[in-house]
């Protein structure tokens, strides 16, 4: 706890009038939800005919078929939010939904153009990759909506804790003992998959979720003493050694599944994942300047590990030199990065407008590079409007993991919220040549049903966290209804029976024990 | 299709997404400032005090008990509250005797809990915990007179 440096807000407005502003923010702002929905589904219509108008030269109203089925899906989600967690965020819906939208249209926008291509006039609502796409959507959202009615109190997951971390692991660890054929897609080096030859999941998508169950348990039992025994150096409060033994141990973890793996993205998500939570549980800077350290000084050993004897580092080396100079071979190794480059170049500051670029010349641009081919098309400004409305996904669940009042709930919605906005900067980053590009996929948006389920399971859970920590409390809403001499005596001799904090305060005494 | 047409479909579909941006900050407005504008920030009135009659507990022992709560800094420095006998919860809480508006307290934070005429400090599962004197607070511990305890920016003490 350092003495904060930021000046007390002025308490100018505490007087007069504050007061009333009060039963909006307890509401759960259902009705902002669902005009919010429609707003996101009426500009991802827009997107969409404009995409169909410039490729076909007229609208054909097919692509409201999508944009139906989607809206209509997010409508019942909705309905069911109204149901299950009606204290919920208003904002994450809507945000999800308009990026999940523009997914769906962009993958259709590539059929349509592939269609044309071969003298085709329309594809049907369900066909190509769009419509996969949508059909995995559907599923995701009813999985989310299962989720949510499932889990009904976040904490309750705290007790299937170490089964779930381990699930995690197990999952994690399926692809790296798989042999090559069944680990990877498309031939691709990473083997990131489980492919059963119809279809491939992806289980490291569900295994971040599942070890931060176990990441946000396991931290809200041994903060105190993460966070307690120190030693000062340089200013900086560093831990005990033994109490490294976790960070070490995840730390071999991440770099066992980028040697195996051949993955830097999923290897510094699971670890970035774990610092941040290690973070949020003590609030020690120590931990990132550790962590940091750790994950770069391990990178670097594998960049030059790679170089020497190759081997499992081969692929990371060579990802490393193209990052470093795509240009040096722009028709081979660096291609798919100088493509991407050369697409979000084109695009500029507004885009060549939906439709008229030419996305389908960077290779991937269905997955991994779905940014760059939508940035050729929407430019800057639009990829901008893009990247704020994924900041504010994940600024809702910080917002969340700020407002709920167990450890377990702060932790684990912190968690989630940082891994979404790592995930996007990862992959964000890779495409726009800020670091060496790795194979995450970017949330909500490239094709892929592990991602999107995943993802919107996520999605569920943080709903559920900001539920609760939004949800107002018993005691208050009957006690502000009396008057203040009646009111205060009863309330004061109800506050004590404070219904989170007792769990969590005998646990800390039990591990001081 | 004429080029106007597609010309205002695509910078018209960028000025909305930009304003759908605009419209989630704008739902969001009142809850990203939240905290700045909590409407009270003293419960102190809501009959805090010896409300409970003039029973006051003989048991107490004269001249060492605690009467008073005195916060000494931060946004609420020179509020006073009156101890009675039931417990004190702070935090950022409407419904908390003591509100205190700090970004680093948690919306139940601590809670001061007399026994046998010793006021005990106990966290409640804070985000970033509750201190007397240097010491974090883990379990109740008893609050001697006149040591502070801090909360965030805020701190506060005990006076007979």
């Amino acid at each position: 706890m350092t003495a904060p440096a930021i000046p007390a807000p002025p308490p100018t407005n505490q007087g007069d009038g504050a007061t009333p502003t009060r039963p909006s923010r307890s509401g759960g702002r259902r009705n902002a939800e669902l005009g919010l929905l429609v707003f996101a589904m009426a500009v991802v219509g827009l997107y969409a005919a404009a995409a169909e108008a410039a490729l076909m030269g007229r609208v054909t109203l097919w692509f409201l078929g999508p944009v139906a089925a989607l809206g209509a899906m997010f409508f019942v989600a909705h309905l069911m939010i109204r149901w299950l967690a009606p204290h919920s965020d208003p904002v994450m819906l809507p945000a999800v939904a308009l990026i999940n939208g523009f997914g769906v249209m962009f993958l259709r926008r590539l059929d349509i153009a592939d269609v044309k291509e071969h003298g085709g006039t329309s594809i049907p609502v369900f066909g190509g990759q769009g419509g996969r796409q949508l059909m995995w959507s559907l599923l995701a959202i009813a999985c989310a909506m299962l989720v949510l009615a499932i889990v009904r109190d976040h904490r309750s997951l705290s007790r299937y804790a170490y089964t779930l971390g381990l699930t995690g692991i197990v999952l994690v660890m399926i692809p790296a003992v798989l042999p090559a054929r069944l680990a990877s897609v498309n031939g691709a080096p990473a083997k990131l998959w489980i492919n059963f030859g119809f279809f491939a999941i992806q289980p490291g998508e569900f295994a971040k979720v599942l070890l931060l169950v176990f990441f946000a348990y396991y931290l809200v039992r041994k903060r105190e003493v993460l966070s307690l025994a120190s030693k000062r150096f340089l200013g900086i409060d560093f831990p005990r050694g033994r109490d490294l033994g976790p960070v070490l141990t995840v730390w071999l973890l991440s770099l066992l599944v980028l040697v195996f793996e051949k993955d830097l993205g999923t290897s510094l998500m699971y670890f970035g994942m774990f610092v941040v939570t290690l973070y949020i549980a003590t609030e020690r800077v120590s931990w990132l300047i550790i962590g940091l350290l750790l994950f770069s000084g391990g990178a670097f050993s594998a960049y030059v590990l790679g170089g020497i004897i190759g081997g499992p580092f081969a692929n990371f080396h060579q990802r490393v030199g193209i990052w470093l100079d795509p240009f040096a071979e722009p028709d081979g190794n660096g291609y798919q990065l100088v493509q991407s480059l050369l697409g979000l170049g084109t695009g500029g500051l507004f885009g060549a407008g939906p439709g008229v670029g030419h996305p389908e010349i960077v290779p991937l641009v269905e997955s991994d590079f779905i940014f760059a081919g939508m940035g050729e098309e929407i430019g800057l400004f639009g990829l901008s409007a893009l990247l704020v409305v994924y900041l504010l996904i994940a600024q809702r669940g910080l917002r969340a993991a700020i407002g709920v009042r167990d450890s377990f709930g702060k932790l684990f919605a912190g968690g989630l919220a940082f891994t979404l906005g790592l995930q996007v900067f990862v992959i964000v980053g890779g495409v726009s040549k800020l670091i060496p590009l790795t194979g995450q996929t970017t949330p909500f948006l490239s094709a892929g049903g592990s991602s999107l389920v995943a993802n919107w399971a996520l999605v569920a859970l943080l709903l559920r966290v900001s539920d609760a920590a939004r949800r107002p409390a018993d005691g208050s809403a009957s006690g502000r209804g009396g008057g203040p001499s009646a009111g205060g005596p009863v309330k004061l001799q109800e506050l004590p029976t404070e219904m989170l904090k007792a769990g969590t305060t005998t646990r800390h005494n039990g591990d001081k024990a | 299709m004429p080029e106007i047409v597609l010309t205002v479909a695509r910078y018209g579909f960028l000025v909305l997404l930009w304003i759908f941006v605009f419209t989630v900050v704008g739902v969001i407005r009142r809850d990203l400032f939240a905290g700045a504008r909590s409407s009270r920030l003293v419960a102190a009135p809501r009959g805090i005090g010896p409300v409970t009659g003039g029973a006051r507990p003989a048991k107490v022992k004269k001249g060492r008990a605690a009467r008073q709560l005195v916060v000494t800094a931060g946004a609420l420095a020179g509020t006073r509250i009156t101890l009675g006998e039931t417990p004190i919860t702070i935090g950022r809480a409407e419904d908390c005797t003591l509100v205190i508006t700090d970004d680093y307290s948690s919306s139940r934070h601590a809670k001061l809990v007399p026994r046998d005429g010793q006021w005990y400090v106990e966290d409640m599962g804070s985000t970033n915990g509750t201190y007397l004197d240097r010491a974090k607070v883990s379990a109740p511990t008893p609050v001697p007179l006149g040591v502070p305890i801090r909360i965030g920016r805020t701190s506060f003490e005990l006076r007979p």
